[in-house]
């Protein structure tokens, strides 16, 4: 009996946790697959569950839709280098900060952790100013550049971290035995940090790839906007084609998903535990 | 009596090293990107930026616009209402989520959702489950109490809720599972012990589980509020700062100015930010670099 009102009491937390997670996310689904009048209708399931949207959307059959594929296209090149570049210059850095002791390192290491704590909403103000001096502004060179800054203090601070726990002696070997220091890097550093490699590229891809604002600050020509900024853009219509809208965020929200559960076991252990040292 | 006498042996001095071996020469080329990055796309814009909120007329017109003062009473609230509610709600889930049953192991994995899915579409979503006439909510609220539902975005204090319940909704499994953490880390051994002794569940929450999560607990909190001070997309995309530019929050209202072009009026806003933010950055940077 005791067992029995344990149960009831899990439920009672588990299913409105279930409902207040998945509604927002059900909602979307749901304007996908139904026509305007049924999405209206409020209806939990729609009569006739249509895949018509998806086919406006990738025949990019409606004005808001025109380029739909070249923004995909985008936000995946804008994703794709931005994890890469940040990648390289986050582990080089703390390959330099943590194993060669560079000099000057700690202070890096202080700058970057500063940062990583200038809330985004309010570095975007100057930078936008900066990128307008530098001619970047209009150009994607921009998006990918801000979101480098904005990726790498963190994605530095976790690498650090992650190195520091590495035998030195491993270096003391390598060294002995004559390594220079890029050969430490390639065949000893970079094999043993490969899941947090992992972990840290794929972080600096999604911030990329979801980033709203500063795409919506920095790029403005049609044909460079990622997903994001074209989803935004259906706001400003007043009749907006809303299960269009929500089937092209269906499509945008996808990947990034997917690929979160996929990586799921690198991310979880790799980042949770960078975020708050207890 | 015997002593033992440890022979003096002097430290192993490192070989006198030239003043650019090879290893210093590579520290200083791998740290060379991050460097450049900070001095182009950090320093050198918040400096231009500062230089452009040096005139004090800017904070003059700052004071003077009506929604300055609001964004600023809608950002405390955010702060302090939001997040401690967050928080606190992250704390309690924690403890379901590491109850062991196979059904709390897949809702677990569902509840990542909103972390994991960019904000643009599921902040839209919600924007039209609020719509007055079409949105799902009011449709409940009519078939249960034939009653019409509120214009959820059309007041100032609704509409800020809801921004507040999107925040929550979007970063809520990113701090339980931060919690969950937390109190995975805490040993088995104690709660045992407890139970032996019938300490209650909240004699055994008081004292074993507070007393290990509470830095953790706060050093959640100050990060959280950091970061929820540059939450722009909560605000933007639910309310667009309206209606009548009520539920602007600084970070929105600081973009606003940009979008205007008056960015002496945006510099200043954030500058005005800083005393909320700089004391808690210097918190977090005295936990994390130490």
């Amino acid at each position: 009996m005791k067992k029995a009102v344990t149960e009831a009491k899990l439920l009672l937390i588990g299913i409105p946790v279930a409902i207040w997670t998945l509604l927002p996310i059900y909602n979307l689904f749901l304007f996908s697959i139904s026509t305007k009048e049924e999405a209206f209708a409020g209806k939990l399931w729609p009569d006739h569950p249509t895949l018509r949207n998806f086919e406006i959307v990738f025949r990019e059959q409606h004005h808001f839709l025109g380029h739909f594929w070249l923004q995909l296209w985008n936000s995946l090149l804008i994703a794709v280098s931005v994890g890469a570049i940040t990648l390289l210059v986050a582990t080089t850095a703390a390959f330099a900060i943590s194993r060669l002791k560079a000099r000057g390192g700690r202070t890096v290491l202080n700058c970057a952790l500063f940062t990583y704590f200038i809330p985004a909403a309010f570095l975007a103000v100057p930078m936008y100013k900066a990128m307008g001096i530098y001619g970047l502004l209009n150009h994607q060179w921009a998006l990918i550049l801000a979101m480098i800054t904005i990726a790498s203090p963190y994605a530095i601070w976790v690498l650090k971290q992650a190195s520091d726990k590495l035998p030195y002696e491993l270096d003391e070997a390598a060294r002995i035995d004559g390594a220079s220091p890029l050969q430490l890097f390639r065949l000893v550093y970079l094999p043993l940090m490969t899941p947090s490699l992992v972990a840290i590229g794929i972080y600096a891809l999604l911030l990329a790839w979801n980033e709203y604002l500063y795409a919506f600050l920095l790029l403005s020509n049609e044909t460079d906007l990622t997903l994001a900024v074209a989803l935004g853009q259906f706001l400003s219509a007043d009749d907006s084609p809303w299960e269009l809208l929500m089937t092209t965020g269906l499509i945008y929200a996808l990947p990034p998903a997917a690929i979160y559960y996929v990586f799921k076991r690198y991310m979880q252990s790799g980042l949770t535990a960078g975020a708050v040292k207890a | 009596m015997s002593t033992l006498v440890l022979p003096h042996v002097e430290p192993i001095q490192p070989a006198p090293k030239a003043r650019w071996s090879p290893w210093k020469v590579w520290g200083a080329i791998m740290l060379a990107p991050y460097v450049v990055i900070f001095f182009v796309f950090v320093l050198y814009p918040v400096l231009y930026g500062l230089w452009l909120a040096r005139h004090p007329d800017s904070y003059v017109a700052l004071f003077d616009d009506p929604i300055f003062a609001g964004s600023v009473v809608n950002t405390l609230i955010f702060l302090i209402v939001a997040i401690n509610i967050k928080m606190m709600i992250a704390l309690a889930l924690s403890g379901f989520f590491v109850t062991a049953r196979p059904w709390i192991k897949w809702l677990s994995v569902l509840f990542i959702l909103p972390w994991a899915v960019p904000s643009i579409p599921t902040i839209l979503s919600i924007r039209f489950m609020l719509n007055p006439e079409w949105g799902v909510v009011n449709q409940v609220i009519f078939k249960l109490t034939a009653e019409d539902g509120p214009n959820w975005l059309n007041d100032r204090w609704l509409a800020l809720s809801m921004a507040m319940t999107v925040h929550v909704w979007k970063s809520l499994p990113f701090w339980t599972m931060i919690m969950i953490a937390g109190r995975l880390a805490i040993a088995k051994e104690l709660y045992e012990a407890a139970s032996v002794d019938g300490a209650s569940s909240w004699q055994q929450f008081r004292f074993i589980t507070w007393p290990s999560m509470r830095t953790l607990y706060l050093t959640s909190t100050i990060l959280s509020m950091i970061w929820t001070l540059g939450d722009f997309n909560s605000v933007y995309l639910l309310t667009g700062g309206g209606p009548a530019d009520l539920t602007h929050i600084l970070a929105t209202l600081g973009i606003r100015y940009l979008r205007l072009d008056q960015v002496d009026l945006a510099m200043a806003t954030i500058v005005c930010a800083m005393p909320l933010v700089l004391p808690l950055v210097y918190f977090m940077m005295k936990r994390l670099s130490r």
